[in-house]
């Protein structure tokens, strides 16, 4: 039931890289070990800088259908795994003739029909290479955590009245977390972990080109500079890829073709979104 | 040195993280082994990102890791350069001889200037290259006859990287003017590029050192403490500029813990319409019932601090986590003293900035009165006498201080009745336990009236402020 999706980490790279993720050699060493030994990734950093795009990415690279899973408070079992579907048990029932008996009701209104598959069922039943991903880990409960335990060291879920699914075909699992809490040491242990940070200044300058391929080298590497500035300094929120991004297509938008300090005056808003960072960035770069 | 196969450095190699405070399981022991099936052996960086992926499971302890993983899988042995010497002499950049003179003796000024071209480039092979050549020829010293040794400082100090930033400077901006963003940027485009080239030279002295002496020697000695775990008065400026930036997760993550905590502990009140509504998918029966939120019991909190030079850095770590948690109290209150109080909210306006406002405060509020050392009888008395509304039935009282007093009178009497009238009361005191009382510590004084507290790190301080907020 393990079947491998990359030959090696090359082939990951020039993989991920045509389905418009570039990598470094940790992300895709990581991803390709966690395809080979059939582990979930748990994949943890700041926010904004591609913990879900990798997932989808790989998901495009591999043709894998991707089953997601947003976590938040209050997420319990039957939103994460599967549920009964109640009304339609209680419409067999009102709808069952006199001369049913009980004991065939009571094993028909448990039977495949009436079971609400939900993402972690679904991911586990899927016979055709799958992707799933379980983003925002870190806002669920603590006790969702409990149930992600059994899903992901043996990938079988267990349904009382029907017994235990085990996956047709194991999924690429990954788990996406902004470190606002410590995750359980039972789940860590039972993933690989990857840690994005912002990425190396050429790595940003190339995914910033790529992804807005208008713009001019010329001001990309401008801008990835003093996005690193901005960074450098004791912020609130650092900017993120994503803002960088942003702030590159603004840029275009506005057909600025260089950034200077009236541009950065102007368009700061799109990098950095407390008023008290604004401040700080604006005396420190000297704005004004 | 253990010269075993590759499953013996392993093993060496997970000892010397567990040593430094990385916990790793036998799970994940057999999963790195597992995953050296999988890649590539020959590719150093491949079997970094497997070893990482599998037992580094917190950022936290990255530079940790990456620090040993060097020692223990140096990218090189020896004296890599004589062997390619040929090699290197035909790129032109920062080859090996070049910064040789005849009588070997290494030509600084010839170095200095592959550097600058090096930092201008910013290409990292070749900056690691010349962190190698430059640490065999400048790196090295005889601490006895017969023994050698090296060290960063010598390199560091004879090619002096930082003095370059004028020149670097003025290439890297072109003509473009100076003073502006432009320049800030380049600055901080050039520092990051030296701090690299700082960390390169490090990195080959460790690896040179664990040649001599052993990988499993020098990892006992080299790792660093983490930044949560430093002492705040020993603290460097590093150090607090790290913790700084940590203020805000910190913050986030108690928040968090908080809302979950509170959130298990639901017995509110039922809450009729949405059940009876939530009944009705169900046949009217009501299968769940919902239960209105509880309110959360938000205390005042009151901070009365020491800013007095030697626990300022502490005062301010522990002001700004307070500003950065106010959303948990109602009313957040603060006062400074060095040998008399003033009251310092002012400067805290919310969603400003705090280092700020720390700045602010220490420039602007009245905290001497007498002579500029910790007096902190008096300071207690005058906030008594001048704020007497800021410690109520209501209010979460913490004093922050090392209660070093100068042989002063401890007013505490005051403190006394002050902690009788609030809710909760606490010193923190950053002084490890073992000092206090020393000298002119009034600690043992203090301690029976008041809770003494030790918060000597980072780690500390969270553990407390847990405690201190109510679920």
């Amino acid at each position: 039931m393990l079947q491998p999706q990359f030959a090696s980490v090359a082939d990951v790279t020039e993989r991920l890289t045509a389905a418009g993720y570039l990598t470094d050699d940790a992300i895709a060493t990581t991803v390709f070990l966690a395809d080979r030994l059939g582990k979930p990734l748990l994949v943890e950093g700041p926010a904004g800088v591609g913990k879900t795009e990798l997932a989808k990415a790989v998901a495009e690279a591999t043709g894998s259908e991707l089953i997601r899973l947003q976590c938040y408070e209050g997420l319990d079992e039957a939103r994460a795994l599967y549920e009964w579907n109640y009304k339609k048990q209680l419409l067999r029932i009102q709808a069952s003739k006199d001369d049913d008996s009980w004991d065939d009701i009571h094993d028909d209104v448990f039977a495949e029909e009436f079971l609400l598959s939900r993402p972690l069922l679904s991911a586990i039943r899927n016979p055709d290479p799958t992707v799933l991903l379980i983003d925002e880990t870190d806002k669920a409960d603590v006790e969702v955590e409990g149930l992600l335990l059994e899903v992901l060291s043996d990938f079988q879920i267990t349904i009382p009245e029907l017994g235990t699914i085990s996956a047709v075909r194991r999924p690429i699992v990954f788990l996406t977390s902004n470190a606002t809490r410590e995750l359980s040491e039972a789940l860590k242990r039972r993933c690989l972990y990857l840690h994005l940070d912002y990425p190396s200044a050429e790595r940003e300058k190339a995914i910033v080109l790529s992804r807005v391929p208008e713009i001019a080298e010329q001001l990309a590497e401008q801008l990835v500079r003093t996005v690193r500035a901005l960074r450098s300094m004791e912020l609130k929120k650092s900017p993120s890829i994503s803002e960088s991004i942003d702030w590159a297509r603004t840029l275009l938008a506005l057909g600025l073709d260089t950034l200077d300090e009236e541009a950065v005056k102007t368009t700061l808003g799109v990098v950095l979104k407390h008023a008290s960072d604004h401040e700080r960035a604006g005396t420190q770069l000297k704005l004004n | 040195m253990a010269t075993g196969g590759l499953i013996e450095r392993e093993i060496g190699f997970f000892h010397a993280l567990r040593d430094a405070g990385v916990s790793i399981s036998l799970a994940e022991v057999i999963d790195a082994t597992r995953a050296l099936g999988a890649i590539d052996l020959l590719d150093r960086e491949a079997l970094r990102a497997a070893y990482a992926a599998t037992t580094l499971k917190r950022p936290a302890h990255r530079r940790t890791f990456d620090m040993l993983f060097d020692l223990w899988f140096p990218p090189v042995t020896g004296d890599p350069s004589a062997g390619s010497r040929a090699g290197e002499d035909g790129d032109g950049e920062a080859g090996d001889g070049e910064g040789l003179e005849g009588d070997g003796k290494p030509d600084t000024e010839a170095l200095r200037d592959a550097l600058r071209q090096l930092l201008l480039d910013g290409d990292e092979e070749a900056m690691q290259r010349f962190a190698r050549q430059t640490v065999r020829d400048l790196g090295r010293a005889d601490t006895q006859p017969g023994r050698q040794s090296w060290f960063s400082y010598r390199v560091l100090r004879g090619l002096s990287p930082e003095t370059l930033m004028a020149s670097l400077l003025e290439n890297l901006l072109a003509g473009q003017q100076r003073g502006g963003m432009a320049e800030k940027v380049a600055r901080q485009t050039i520092s990051e590029r030296i701090r690299q080239f700082q960390e390169m030279v490090e990195s080959e002295v460790r690896r040179r050192l664990a040649e001599d002496r052993g990988a499993e020697q020098l990892s006992k000695t080299a790792v660093q403490p983490l930044a949560e775990q430093v002492d705040f008065l020993r603290a460097s400026r590093n150090d607090m500029a790290e913790l700084r930036r940590q203020v805000f997760p910190l913050a986030r993550r108690l928040a968090t813990r908080l809302t979950a905590k509170r959130r298990l502990g639901r017995t509110g009140k039922l809450d009729f319409r949405r059940t009876v509504r939530a009944s009705l998918g169900t046949g009217g029966v009501p299968l769940v019932t919902h239960h209105r939120p509880q309110k959360p019991h938000k205390p005042e909190l009151t901070v009365i601090c020491d800013v007095s030079g030697s626990v300022a850095g502490f005062a301010h770590f522990t002001l700004m986590l307070a500003y950065a948690l106010s959303e948990q109290f109602t009313k957040v209150r603060a006062f400074a003293f060095i040998d008399t109080a003033d009251e310092v909210s002012r400067f805290f306006t919310p969603g400003g900035d705090v280092a700020d406002a720390l700045a602010r405060m220490s420039a602007e509020a009245n905290l001497v009165w007498f002579d500029g050392h910790s007096d902190y009888g008096h300071s207690l008395e005058e906030f008594a006498a001048n704020y007497p509304d800021a410690v109520g039935p209501r209010t979460s009282l913490l004093i922050l201080g090392d209660a070093r007093n100068n042989y002063r009178a401890t007013a505490v009497t005051t403190l006394r009745s002050l902690v009788a009238r609030s809710r909760h009361a606490y010193w923190l005191n950053p002084e490890p336990q073992a000092y206090w009382g020393s000298g002119d510590s009034a600690t043992t004084v203090y301690a029976d009236v008041i809770e003494m507290v030790e918060v000597r790190n980072a780690v500390q301080l969270e553990a407390f402020v847990q405690r201190l907020l109510p679920t």
